[in-house]
């Protein structure tokens, strides 16, 4: 074929492309190698904006408050390990909601990856495995800075396996559910559907009070049950905070795994449904 | 075995039979029904005004839309059945830049082979060599934002050819650009034909049909109203010359009889059609054989009906004619 050899100019020496099957896997790699690489020259911006609210929500309630008195030392350990599942799970929610609202309707940047030889589902998995390296991140900061806020840190090196697989599972099922938002709903209210989503989730996630407790406030704990942020909350606070109630941890699992399930299916349709005419 | 895979060099490199699309939602269909192939190493131009559905059609090739009903392949993948093999034979220039704005312009080029797995040593080498021969040497750094709209369609243009595709999709690929611009566009669109790509672009321009395609569709509303060489497309017309003439007719004459004087004025008038009708009489004659000939002619036939010749324009039809013949409308 000539394409080899009448080259001049424009095209392209293909120098024996190999035919056939293209390499998923390395498509696959390169879309994530991309996100790194964007935000890896923009490491400091992305730690700001991640960790600023949940080091001044520590700093406020686990010190300022413990200080003056209205709070005693103890709030802090109910509070720490729901701050942190709290940045995991936001910075994993946020990171899948935004960009791909500006990405799908006005940039459109996202078309040549779209056009990546791989199967549509895989440019949405990647996009839900980045949010989950970025909540990763933004947590991982947080166990200095709240060492050096609060003093001391409530975790020894055997609570990391359990750590680390709640930290995982929370922040998926935060981008699956960022990523249903923001391929749902119209681009124009998604300022709008965040302010009331957001606050909300801040709230009613277990991260300022544990789950068990709300005995005497019954419908408030059915609402904290429905959202998925408390079962991170819960079994964070079981591996850092023993002492406190808390729900099991097998429960956790299985309600996370239930909505990472769920918001799966559903993030993948909206992507779809954006990706393709 | 072949470069190509597992394409043989007999089939057309792009195929759409009976091809529909209709949006949700929509009360008509955006494609209805259209079939064309294009061979391996051609310039294929879809020319049609807006809206007429020509990036729906770009847009079915390309994997990005998903056919109603019909069958669509290039270089020999079905596009919906296997749209993953398809998308790295195919490269598409949009009508909208979609460059990586968090990325530099050389950046672009890199990634984008690198989705398509070409190696790391390879892909630099031809971001470089595609970077100067669209004219961007040494602004490979700039952030695309900084990017003129010339600059940005030829950075489209290298990025399209970063995983040396075999065939390339290029949608209104000079539309908003200087003249210029323009005729830069075109000379690459060349070149590629040159180096045994085929290349499938649309245009509303009918200029830009006639120059750089082997082979013009005709698009409106959803339809492929006809499919030819522009050579073949202006020779099909009534005649194959026109000769407009503007008229100052006698007071007590009528616009019919001249023109019914004018059709039986010779042999090859094939057809008489008035264009305008203002303060006098504009006609168009469609001939066979020389238009310039029988300008002495009109000119005593009208003289001999005490009506004035006051304008004369000799044309061969373009495909703009073509279009206005075939829909009677403009073609913008
Ligand atoms: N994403 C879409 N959703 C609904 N309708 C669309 C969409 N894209 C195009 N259309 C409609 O389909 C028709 C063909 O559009 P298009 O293919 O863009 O034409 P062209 O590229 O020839 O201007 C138009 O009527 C347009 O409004
Ligand atoms: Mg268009």
């Amino acid at each position: 074929m000539s394409t080899d050899t009448a080259a001049p100019g424009l095209v392209v020496e293909v120098g024996g492309t190999a035919p056939g099957r293209p390499a998923v896997g390395r498509a696959f790699r390169a879309l994530l190698w991309r996100d790194v690489f964007v935000t890896g020259r923009e490491l400091v911006p992305f730690l700001l904006q991640v960790v600023l609210q949940p080091v001044f929500l520590l700093f406020v309630f686990g010190k300022v408050l413990v200080e003056l008195g209205f709070a005693t030392s103890q709030y802090s350990d109910v509070l720490l390990p729901g701050v942190i599942a709290l940045t995991a799970f936001l910075t994993a929610l946020q990171n899948t909601a935004f960009p791909l609202v500006i990405d799908f309707s006005f940039t459109k940047e996202i078309e040549d990856r779209l056009l990546a030889p791989l199967p549509t589902a895989l440019v949405a998995v990647e996009k839900v495995v980045f949010a989950l390296l970025r909540a990763l991140v933004a947590a991982a900061v947080m166990f200095p800075i709240s060492w050096w806020v609060l003093g001391t840190l409530p975790v020894e090196w055997g609570d990391l396996p359990a750590l680390t697989a709640f930290l995982v599972l929370g922040s998926l099922v935060g981008a699956v559910m960022g990523m249903t938002l923001g391929t749902f709903v119209k681009p124009n209210r998604i300022n709008i559907v965040f302010a009331v989503v957001l606050t909300p989730v801040l709230f009613t996630g277990s991260t300022q009070f544990p789950w068990q407790a709300l005995d005497t406030l019954r419908w408030f704990q059915v609402v904290c049950a429905l959202n998925p942020l408390t079962y991170v909350s819960e079994a964070l606070r079981a591996q850092m905070a023993p002492g406190v109630p808390h729900l099991p941890l097998w429960l956790c699992a299985v309600a996370l795994a239930g909505f990472l399930v769920v918001f799966g299916v559903t993030s993948l349709i909206g992507f779809r449904r954006r990706a393709l005419d | 075995m072949d470069t190509g895979g597992a394409q043989r060099p007999a089939d057309p490199a792009v195929q759409v039979t009976d091809l529909v699309k209709r949006y949700p939602g929509r009360p008509v269909n955006a494609v209805d029904g259209i079939s064309f192939a294009v061979q391996r190493g051609e310039v294929f131009g879809l020319l049609g005004p807006n809206g007429a559905g020509k990036t729906t059609t770009i847009g079915v090739l390309t994997t990005r839309v998903l056919p109603t009903s019909g069958a669509a392949s290039v270089a020999g993948v079905d596009v919906a059945a296997d749209p993953v093999t398809a998308r790295s034979r195919l490269s598409v220039v949009p009508q909208r830049p979609n460059l990586d704005r968090a990325l530099t312009a050389r950046q672009n080029l890199v990634f984008h082979a690198a989705y398509h797995g070409v190696g790391r040593a390879e892909r630099n080498r031809r971001a470089d060599a595609l970077l100067e021969q669209l004219g961007l040497g040494g602004r490979g750094g700039d952030k695309v934002d900084d990017y003129s709209g010339g600059m940005a369609q030829r950075l489209l243009i290298a990025r399209a050819l970063m995983h040396a595709p075999q065939v390339v999709f290029l949608d209104e690929p000079s539309t908003g650009l200087d003249p210029q611009a323009r005729l830069f566009v075109w000379d690459r669109v060349r070149e590629l034909r040159d180096g045994g790509i085929t290349v499938l672009l649309t245009t509303h321009d009918m200029d830009e049909a006639a120059t750089l395609s082997d082979r013009v569709g005709i698009m409106d509303s959803g339809r492929l109203l006809a499919l030819d060489t522009p050579a073949a497309l202006t020779r099909s017309l009534p005649g194959s010359a026109t000769l407009d003439i503007d008229v100052e007719r006698a007071p007590e004459d009528t616009g019919e009889a001249v023109l019914a004087a004018l059709a039986s004025l010779a042999e090859r008038v094939e057809q008489v059609e008035q264009v305008a009708d203002g303060s006098g009489l504009r006609a168009r004659l469609y001939l066979s054989g020389d238009a310039a000939a029988l300008v002495g002619p009109v000119s005593e036939a009208l003289a001999a009906r005490r009506a004035r010749l006051t304008g004369v324009r000799i044309g061969e039809p373009s495909l703009e004619d073509v279009f206005l013949s075939l829909t009677g409308r403009e073609l913008r």
